[in-house]
């Protein structure tokens, strides 16, 4: 059963992988937002802003990064989709494989796609000026929580790819996590917003993963957020992969 | 428990619905092996549910049904084993080429070597000129011939066709047909389902009428006409029909690959 699950997964994240090295201008609309994003608050609003830092390019980052990956699993969602709809996913489904070997297929797709987007927009990044000292193991915990991000959007991502009635409904979902980003200290600090939108800003998810990000790579303290942050990814991860396989459950049944 | 002898296929007090909609209402049938069996009717008539459900894709709210002796209830791990399922839209992947349609299907049934039996599959399917090429370049008859050759990889003993030629231009259905015939030639059992009479006609050894969730008749072709009045002799001069005349213009009985090359079809070595 679980070489039978990994044969399967094997071979049909090879097919998924294929379809985005066909049609890579997913990985290019994917990063198109979140670069414009980039230039847009380094080159026009950035000088207007005061963070406390002197290079605003280092600030925006991690924002972006999540942008980035928010953007991404829409495509996760919308690829699913367009699968359940077509003839194929039924000769999967009553083909001698572990059945949710499709699911982890595009999970791990996904992972890809995103880990390709990221490094795509941290290059822009560069030529742009950003800068760190952080050393390897900044570096990979920056990674850990970038990947724990990606995974538990893409659980996310599942559940509307499954039960979507449009292609337009399945990556739809995607808008309210793309823009969660503006009402946190992604862009600006928070301290500078009104009281009930301050008040939201600094419990939300994103914050604390982005301001954990940004300490890592301006190697400063990361204190408590670190575990606020890695509390939020693992709670919405499990809640989220609970909910999507149980969406998968009731599908194939 | 499994023995030669049973059907490939039992199917006794088959019922289903769908919230208050009532698809099957106690359908029975058995398809001994080796032999076709036409499971015909109007659209909505509920042959594709039962298809879905003989193939493991939804469950039966009452009934028993085993495909190759094993329960589809209790043992539906055995029975994806023992079976193909083509469905009513071609279950391929469009993005990737022919050969790699082939591939895959072979890796993922865990068999060594699925490049030579992607090129042999293509050889016997007259793809081989197209195996590179990705599936969205396909006409409708080439896309259904590599749909069946992936149901063939790993020589499951049941195969379920679901609407086979629908959509297919003549030439495209006669390949389609070549390709049936001569699968159950070689010992496979075939259970299709189609809404044109003349479909079962020329390949089912036994045929079932399904009509409001029932088997309303179910017997050979033989025995299917004479439950009609006897035939009475009379004397008619035959026109042509639109498919005599279609060949005869056309000048081939689909031996023409879809790209437009002179090339011998699937599956009549």
């Amino acid at each position: 059963m679980t070489t039978q699950f990994l044969s399967g997964t094997a071979a049909l994240t090879g097919r998924s992988l294929r379809h985005i090295t066909r049609s890579p201008d997913t990985i290019i609309t994917t990063t198109i937002m979140p670069i414009a994003f980039l230039l847009l608050f380094v080159y026009v609003f950035g000088g207007a802003i005061n963070t406390g830092t002197d290079s605003y390019v280092n600030y925006l980052l991690p924002g972006i990064l999540l942008i980035t990956i928010a953007t991404g699993i829409s495509y996760t969602a919308f690829r699913l989709f367009l699968d359940t709809k077509s003839g194929i996913f039924e000769r999967f489904q009553s083909m001698p494989i572990a059945r949710s070997s499709v699911l982890w297929a595009h999970v791990l797709t996904s992972m890809v796609a995103n880990l390709i987007s990221i490094v795509v927009v941290v290059l822009v990044a560069l030529l742009m000026g950003f800068h760190s000292g952080a050393g390897v193991l900044d570096w990979l915990a920056v990674a850990g929580i970038l990947t724990l991000f990606t995974l538990a959007l893409t659980w996310l991502a599942v559940i509307p790819g499954l039960t979507a009635k449009s292609p337009d409904g399945a990556s739809a979902f995607a808008y309210p996590l793309i823009f969660l980003p503006f009402i946190s200290s992604a862009f600006v600090p928070t301290d500078s917003m009104p009281g009930a939108v301050r008040a939201f800003a600094e419990n939300q998810p994103v914050t604390t993963i982005v301001n954990t990000i940004r300490d890592l790579l301006t190697q400063q303290p990361v204190g408590t957020d670190i575990w606020i942050a890695l509390a939020w990814l693992v709670g919405i991860l499990i809640i989220a992969y609970t909910f999507a396989m149980a969406t998968y459950r009731r599908k194939i049944s | 428990m499994r023995t030669q002898q049973a059907p490939a296929i039992h199917v006794q007090g088959l019922e289903k619905s769908y919230k208050n909609l009532e698809v099957l209402r106690g359908v029975d049938f058995d398809v001994p092996r080796g032999t076709i069996f036409a499971l015909l009717g109007s659209n909505g008539a509920g042959k594709t549910t039962v298809v879905k459900i003989l193939s493991t894709l939804l469950r039966a709210d009452a009934g028993t049904v085993s495909v190759n002796g094993f329960d589809v209830a209790t043992l539906s791990a055995d029975v994806r084993k023992s079976i193909s399922l083509t469905g009513q839209f071609a279950a391929v992947d469009e993005i990737l080429t022919g050969r790699e349609n082939l591939m895959l299907v072979a890796r993922l049934r865990q068999i060594k070597d699925p490049g030579a039996i992607a090129d042999d599959l293509l050889d016997r399917f007259s793809l081989t000129d197209a195996a590179a090429r990705k599936v969205s370049t396909y006409s409708g008859g080439m896309r259904r011939r590599l749909d069946i050759a992936m149901s063939l990889i790993g020589n499951p003993p049941v195969i379920f066709l679901d609407e086979p030629t629908t959509g297919l231009d003549p030439q495209g259905r006669i390949e389609v047909w070549q390709t049936i015939k001569h699968l159950a030639e070689h010992g496979t059992t075939v259970l299709l389902t189609t809404q044109y009479l003349d479909e079962a006609e020329q390949l089912a050894d036994r045929i079932a009428i399904l009509h409001q969730g029932q088997i309303i008749v179910n017997g050979t072709l033989t025995e299917l006409k004479q439950l009609l009045p006897p035939a009475q002799v009379e004397y008619v001069e035959k026109q042509p029909t639109l498919e005599d005349v279609f060949f005869a213009i056309v000048g081939d009985n689909g031996k023409h690959d879809d790209a437009g090359q002179t090339v011998t079809a699937g599956a009549n070595e």
